[in-house]
């Protein structure tokens, strides 16, 4: 691109230096880096099959290290993650579906995005205590 | 096609600028993810109640032919979604020479993956 010497270069926005993060900002680029950190995720998920179908020694190498303290804090986040990005697809489907585009549906639909992410997770951690096998 | 359908017909007319594969891409990204909601919350309900499992157990649940099939399911929709969604974060962020290179390194990434996460799940069902 080249800009002419008198027009200065046109002002990209929005400008995320200089936003004013917002619910709706903040839960839009959560979406994209959630997304994100899920496809790195998933090359978790595929190592981790493969360690299955390597055998019991390979199976119980990636079950220590994801019960080591850094997989624990791993899988939280991504667990924590994948319920953010659930709950903010949800949320995006019904405005494809064009339902909750007014102002105060959207600050409603935001925070029980992050109620149900952080619900969720906490769900999905405490569930195992009470699974007996 | 549905897609098609939600074109203007100025857009099919034209045939310019953003009048092309948006539409397409979209409704894709739609449909994996729709697809995923069921498959994604199988996953996460199954890891729940198989925690603490040993291997026996673990493979004896993944050659279910139910939890066989979610689980190629799964990999399918997931990496295409990812490829989806990677591809506008590569669009958006990228804009040298590596773009491109980025772009085709990426989508065969995940092919690449979902071939070995599918070849692995064959191996534990049929495997052992």
């Amino acid at each position: 691109m080249s800009h002419s010497p008198i027009a200065p270069p046109r002002p990209r926005s929005p400008n995320i230096q200089i936003y004013r993060p917002q619910l709706t900002s903040v839960l839009s680029i959560a979406n994209r880096i959630s997304g994100g950190i899920l496809a790195i995720a998933g090359i978790g998920l595929v190592a981790w099959l493969v360690a299955v179908a390597d055998g019991p020694q390979a199976y119980s190498a990636a079950q220590s290290a994801l019960a080591s303290p850094v997989g624990r804090i791993v899988l939280f986040a991504v667990t924590f993650a994948f319920f953010l990005h659930l709950c903010g697809g949800i949320r995006h489907l019904a405005w494809d579906a064009g339902y909750g585009f007014e102002l105060r549906a959207i600050y409603a639909s935001g925070w029980a995005v992050v109620a149900a992410s952080i619900v969720l997770t906490l769900a999905a951690w405490i569930a195992p205590l009470f699974v007996t096998w | 096609m549905l897609s098609r359908q939600m074109r203007s017909p100025f857009e099919r007319a034209a045939g310019l600028g953003s009048a092309k594969e948006g539409v397409e891409h979209w409704w894709r990204e739609r449909v994996t993810a729709v697809a995923l909601l069921p498959l994604t919350l199988w996953f996460i309900v199954s890891i729940v109640m198989h925690s603490g499992s040993d291997y026996a157990a673990f493979v004896a649940w993944l050659k279910m032919p139910l939890a066989t099939c979610m689980m190629i399911l799964l990999l399918i929709a997931l990496f295409y979604h990812a490829a989806l969604g990677l591809q506008v974060i590569i669009e958006d962020y990228v804009h040298s020479a590596i773009k491109i290179p980025a772009l085709v390194l990426m989508r065969l990434s995940c092919f690449g993956l979902v071939a070995a996460g599918i070849l692995a799940v064959l191996r534990i069902v049929f495997g052992h």
